[in-house]
């Protein structure tokens, strides 16, 4: 530091009078501030950290918890329509109804024709049912369903050992089957190769084929817990009738899956001669229905888990103002002595809120990297893939700069509207 | 250089009114050493801080180097404090836990001046206030009563004020203390033509000025001039 004069000129060289204080003046004043008392300048930027913290990290976990929902729906398949039969109706509308989705009315016949309509590229058949299966010494209960060849395709099923099902395995009857990786550790020892064992659905003989690569829950099913058998060995052996309990029909793209949805109810209606769609004996659900409504959901849960955490960002805020006050009236006499040596309004305002601010930047790049922490540790836990975006960090940091301003603007206007005379004798 | 003309200040209205100043006039030259002389309730207090531009007159006038400041503004008040007044007080004069010398160069941030001239002027005004350069960087809360005192003599100086006012700066030091502060201020006076108005209730404080104004009940009860007496013990 040169604080020995150096030169004896005495010229007054004044700077812009407007904004008089350098950068470095600043940040050593709220340094010299800050640090005096660092106790209560610690717990008041905690408060802080806390809120910043536990926005990002519900945020995130919020958002992963989005994202990993869409990805299960997502694993079904794409662009997926699955239409199923509605409830059985007696001629005329009486009688008595035979429940949603029991309904003998969907037919092989349906299924191709619905290949035909425009922008559906595969369909698939299915007879699904739940069956006893039995192997050597073990024995469960699972569901069976009896697919056609596009079924993988469609619904995102991949054989990990062996081959799938196929049209020539269904049009010969033959009786073989696929597991699912969850059903073949149940019903085939360990360390013993599964293709090439036999297994009994329902009494009948089946030899497995394949076993599918293990592809998670999806929601309210094991997906993995499933055996495959041609559909109609499974018509022919298990439910013994010409009806599909689902027909999937994958539309070409995203866009296209209202007018096929379209197309196919009335397809099916005309060929059900139906003249009154409330009355369809099928129904036809869209996976993007599903889709936007599993978003909208979690969407909503995000922007409460946000609520909440906002609310302990906004009592850190609070906390930020009462130190504030607590400062302004401590360092009455400070102020005092500044503006007696002309500090002016608005040096006094400005050396107050800069203080509040600091506190919450501070905070503010603690309570990013706290909360970023969090976030990676719950996704090192496996439970939820979680990810910090760049927005949700900018966002806190902006809402932690915002809470200075806040609530620093009325401690520092109060500081700047003290009369010298009085805040010099205050005791 | 300073003029003071029927200078009242009542404060509160109707019947709680008080009239603290009921009319006082004088003038002060360049280069005087005045003590403003009065017991607790005088009024002296409130006639400090007209004359330090912290508060204005109810009515009258007040004129700092020929300019009118009885009728100012705080925002502009504060620009007249700044530029031609330098205040040392009784107590609480300088920022705790900050340096020395960057007390000192306060009065210089506010007022925009550059960093390197600031320090070079800080530095000059604490020789001049009889401070040694091993103290510079030693912050406010280490020092003595009486080092603290010529810090804000020092302060008070560096902006190159037109007057310096001083309120009760012996108030808070011992008998030998405080004639070194009368001494570092005698200095001032003498060999760099400083204007000096000191505020106290002692005499034997306000016997080391060049004229001394006596005010009881707002109102001058006596201003002369007489022999300066000497601190006893000048600064080094």
């Amino acid at each position: 530091m040169k604080y020995f004069p150096t030169k004896s000129t005495c010229s007054v060289k004044r700077a812009n009078t407007f904004n008089n204080m350098t950068i470095n003046d600043t940040i050593q004043e709220t340094y010299v501030a800050l640090s005096a008392n660092k106790v209560r300048s610690s717990l008041t930027i905690l408060g802080i950290v806390i809120g910043i913290s536990s926005v990002i990290a519900l945020v995130s976990i919020g958002q992963g918890a989005t994202k990993s929902i869409q990805a299960s729906i997502q694993s079904i398949g794409s662009n997926l329509l699955v239409i199923t039969p509605g409830a059985q109706r007696s001629p005329g509308g009486f009688g008595a109804s035979g429940g949603r989705g029991n309904a003998k009315t969907l037919t092989l016949d349906d299924a191709t024709a619905i290949a035909t309509v425009a922008n559906v590229s595969a369909v698939a058949s299915e007879v699904a049912g739940r069956y006893q299966v039995t192997a050597q010494g073990t024995n469960t209960n699972t569901t069976v369903t009896g697919v056609s060849e596009d079924y993988p395709t469609i619904r995102n099923v991949q054989v990990a050992d062996g081959r799938f099902v196929n049209d020539s395995d269904s049009n010969s009857l033959t009786k073989v089957a696929v597991l699912g990786p969850t059903t073949a550790g149940d019903l085939v020892a360990a360390g013993t190769e599964p293709v090439g064992q036999t297994i009994r659905i329902n009494g009948i003989q089946f030899k497995i084929i394949g076993v599918t690569v293990a592809k998670g829950g999806s929601g309210f099913t094991n997906a993995d817990d499933a055996i495959y058998i041609p559909l109609k060995a499974a018509q022919r052996f298990l439910s013994g009738n010409n009806y599909l309990t689902t027909i999937d029909v994958q539309a070409a793209s995203a866009d296209v899956t209202t007018q096929v949805l379209n197309d196919a109810t009335q397809l099916l209606l005309d060929r059900h001669h139906i003249s009154d769609p409330t009355a369809a004996d099928f129904s036809i659900l869209n996976q993007a229905d599903i889709l936007a409504s599993a978003s909208t959901i979690t969407t909503t849960l995000t922007y409460l888990l946000g609520a909440i955490a906002g609310i302990s960002l906004l009592v850190g805020g609070i906390g930020i103002m009462n130190m504030m006050l607590t400062t302004v009236t401590e360092r009455t006499r400070e102020i005092g002595l500044r503006k007696a040596i002309g500090a002016k309004r608005a040096d006094i305002s400005r050396q107050f809120l800069i203080e509040a601010i600091a506190l919450t930047v501070i905070g503010g790049v603690l309570g990013i990297l706290l909360g970023s922490a969090i976030s990676f540790g719950v996704n090192a836990t496996g439970l939820v893939s979680t990810s910090v975006s760049l927005s949700s960090i900018a966002l806190a940091f902006g809402v932690s700069a915002g809470i200075g301003i806040i609530f620093g603007w009325y401690p520092a206007r109060r500081a700047a509207s003290l009369n010298p005379i009085e805040a010099l004798r205050y005791e | 250089m300073i003029e003071v003309k029927n200078i009242t200040k009542t404060y509160g209205s109707g019947d709680t009114a008080f009239q603290a100043l009921k009319g006082i006039s004088f003038d002060i030259a360049d280069g005087e050493f005045i003590a403003i002389m009065g017991p607790s309730g005088s009024g002296k207090s409130t006639l400090m801080h007209i004359l330090g531009c912290l508060d204005t007159p109810t009515s009258g006038t007040y004129k700092l180097d020929g300019k009118d400041v009885s009728k100012m503004d705080d925002e502009e008040l504060a620009d007249i404090r700044k530029s031609k007044i330098g205040f040392v007080f009784q107590a609480f004069n300088l920022l705790p836990r900050t340096t020395v010398l960057r007390n000192v160069m306060l009065p210089l941030i506010y007022a925009g001046v550059g960093e390197a001239e600031r320090e070079e002027r800080a530095a000059r005004s604490l020789t001049a206030a009889g401070m040694t350069e091993t103290h510079f960087l030693h912050k406010s809360n280490e020092l003595s009563g009486g080092q603290i005192q010529r810090v804000a003599i020092a302060r008070a100086l560096v902006n190159d004020p037109s007057l310096i006012l001083a309120d009760e700066p012996t108030g808070n030091l011992d008998t030998k203390t405080g004639e070194i502060v009368l001494g570092t201020f005698q200095k001032l006076n003498e060999e760099h033509g400083r204007t000096i108005v000191l505020i106290t209730h002692e005499p034997d404080v306000a016997e080391h000025a060049q004229r001394i104004i006596h005010i009881r009940d707002g109102e001058i009860l006596s201003d002369k001039k007489h022999v300066q007496r000497k601190a006893r013990q000048h600064i080094q």
